[in-house]
């Protein structure tokens, strides 16, 4: 328990004490939230889909959620680069441990910025509507957050550096968040897009967040919590398998 | 005889697809020397101590630390070592004292004795007054002392150092083996050191193993060296083991990405 504790708190100190960080990856869904929210709001009235902002902000959690998690986990190909991985390989431990003590630590990480995210939405104009059900939202943050943390961690234990990031980021960071529902409602895609972000595992995690915060729900709560915890048990299994073959 | 190797190599080998690294290498450590293992780069050095140390699977070839196998006893034969490696392995993120925590916790030191123990050594090393500061904040010979305190948290046996006095200052680096050697008497703690600086090879060492293109060239004391090439001293020798041509090494990915480093970090 020890080895999972110190793990997770060595990821919280690093968040808290890189300041530029925490503002910087605030300062992009504020962006989002106000040029989008803003601007997009009058059309997205117009055509009959309510208030925008309260559509947009959960997305936009989301969206915090699923790069900060990511990162997290691609950390480690950092923590390779820089040496500190091989203090925790040649340790006495268990790597199945290290590996679910950082994935908790990263998706704490996460879930915490989107809550950061959630109460400046606030300010500018987002409102849930029912305080009680945050703590499902977060509880929602918190799997999805598990679940792009073990992703990254699966996919940086197989890379060498960070040559290929550009290709994550581009490929596969980025299309997860257009097609997930963060930013547009799904319902009325071309069939081929609506068949592809039902595979997109952030779809259900952005529908999950938006049924908790808003009331309004597209798949079904019951969906997207089964989908989530499902999905995030198998990729922490396959993560923790690829973590453990790490050779450095 | 037996009993006194705490390491055993028998048949050593590690492949990369056709290059081999490690190219069948057997030879013992006994307790309480310090044994360097010298070679010019490429030679196989890091790859070996890798296989030693767990990080590496060897393609073939027997391996016993402390008489565990470290393919299958991985636990055992990790709680059996210290490791210095030769790139810095310490979270630039975390304070001294919280890297030396962290490895306490990793080799389950009692909270008891953690304590005790982390401060010992940090006064040890001289860098108790420093504690509570960032590592991204010392110098490479604070760094280096650093890491050698925390590889002796767990009391190991066996100490490994890979070229653990690159690049620092000759003040550094005398402070350095004087620790190494104190600790080797007063604990009759086993060394296992790989450097380039032969003086510091032939004033330490008990035994010394010398490697080329996965080969073990020579094998003997410094003075037996010295006697079998009729050289004057083990820099001279180790030329005549190796030849005076340079070899090239591949750049680190480590050594690549210290350019770019600044557009990451904060």
């Amino acid at each position: 328990m020890g080895v999972v504790y110190i793990m997770w708190l060595r990821q919280l100190k690093k968040y808290w004490r890189s300041k530029p960080r925490m503002i910087g990856s605030l300062a992009q869904p504020l962006l989002f939230l106000v040029a989008l929210g803003f601007g997009f709001g009058p059309i997205f009235q117009a055509a009959g889909g309510g208030n925008y902002i309260d559509f947009l902000a959960p997305g936009i959690i989301a969206m915090s959620v699923l790069f900060t998690a990511m990162f997290a986990g691609i950390e480690v190909i950092w923590d390779r680069q820089f040496g500190f991985l091989k203090e925790t390989l040649v340790a006495p431990v268990s790597r199945a441990k290290i590996m679910l003590g950082r994935t908790l630590g990263g998706a704490t990480v996460a879930s915490l910025q989107g809550f950061l995210v959630l109460l400046i939405s606030f300010l500018i104009g987002f409102r849930v509507i029912n305080i009680l059900y945050i703590p499902v939202a977060l509880l929602l943050m918190f799997i999805t957050a598990m679940f792009f943390t073990s992703l990254g961690t699966a996919i940086a234990s197989k890379l060498e550096d960070m040559q290929a990031f550009q290709l994550i980021m581009n490929f596969l960071i980025m299309p997860i968040f257009f097609l997930s529902g963060a930013l547009f409602p799904l319902d009325s895609l071309p069939k081929v897009l609506v068949t592809i972000t039902r595979f997109n595992p952030l779809s259900y995690g952005v529908d999950g967040i938006r049924g908790a915060l808003t009331g309004v729900s597209h798949l079904g709560m019951g969906m997207d919590f089964s989908v989530m915890i499902i999905i995030t048990a198998i990729i922490l299994a396959i993560g923790s398998y690829l973590f453990s073959k790490i050779e450095v | 005889m037996e009993k006194e190797d705490i390491i055993q190599v028998k048949n050593l080998v590690k492949k990369y697809g056709k290059f081999t690294a490690v190219n069948n290498i057997s030879f013992n450590v006994k307790k309480g020397q310090i044994f360097a293992f010298l070679g010019p780069n490429g030679a196989g050095k890091t790859t070996t101590i890798k296989m030693l140390t767990t990080l590496l699977n060897p393609t073939s070839g027997e391996i016993k630390i402390n008489g565990y196998d470290p393919l299958r006893d991985k636990d055992n034969a990790r709680h059996s070592f210290g490791i210095v490696f030769q790139d810095p392995s310490l979270d630039d993120d975390l304070t001294a004292y919280e890297n030396m925590e962290f490895h306490a916790v990793l080799y389950d030191v009692p909270l008891k004795i953690r304590k005790e123990r982390i401060e010992y050594l940090m006064k040890f090393v001289e860098l108790w007054d420093r504690k509570d500061e960032l590592v991204k904040h010392f110098s490479g010979g604070m760094k280096r002392r650093l890491e050698i305190a925390r590889g002796l948290i767990h009391h190991p046996k066996i100490l490994f150092l890979d070229e653990p006095t690159i690049g620092l200052d000759p003040q550094t680096r005398n402070h350095m083996w004087t620790y190494i050697k104190e600790l080797n008497k007063k604990e009759g703690m086993t060394v296992f050191v790989t450097t380039h600086y032969m003086e510091e090879a032939e004033k330490v060492a008990d035994m010394t193993v010398i490697i080329d293109h996965g080969k073990i060239i020579a094998h003997g004391t410094s003075n037996q060296l010295k006697k079998q090439t009729k050289t004057k001293s083990l820099e001279e020798a180790f030329l005549k083991f190796t030849g005076h041509s340079i070899r090239e090494q591949e750049a680190s990915t480590l050594e690549r990405l210290r350019v770019h480093r600044g557009f990451r970090r904060h």
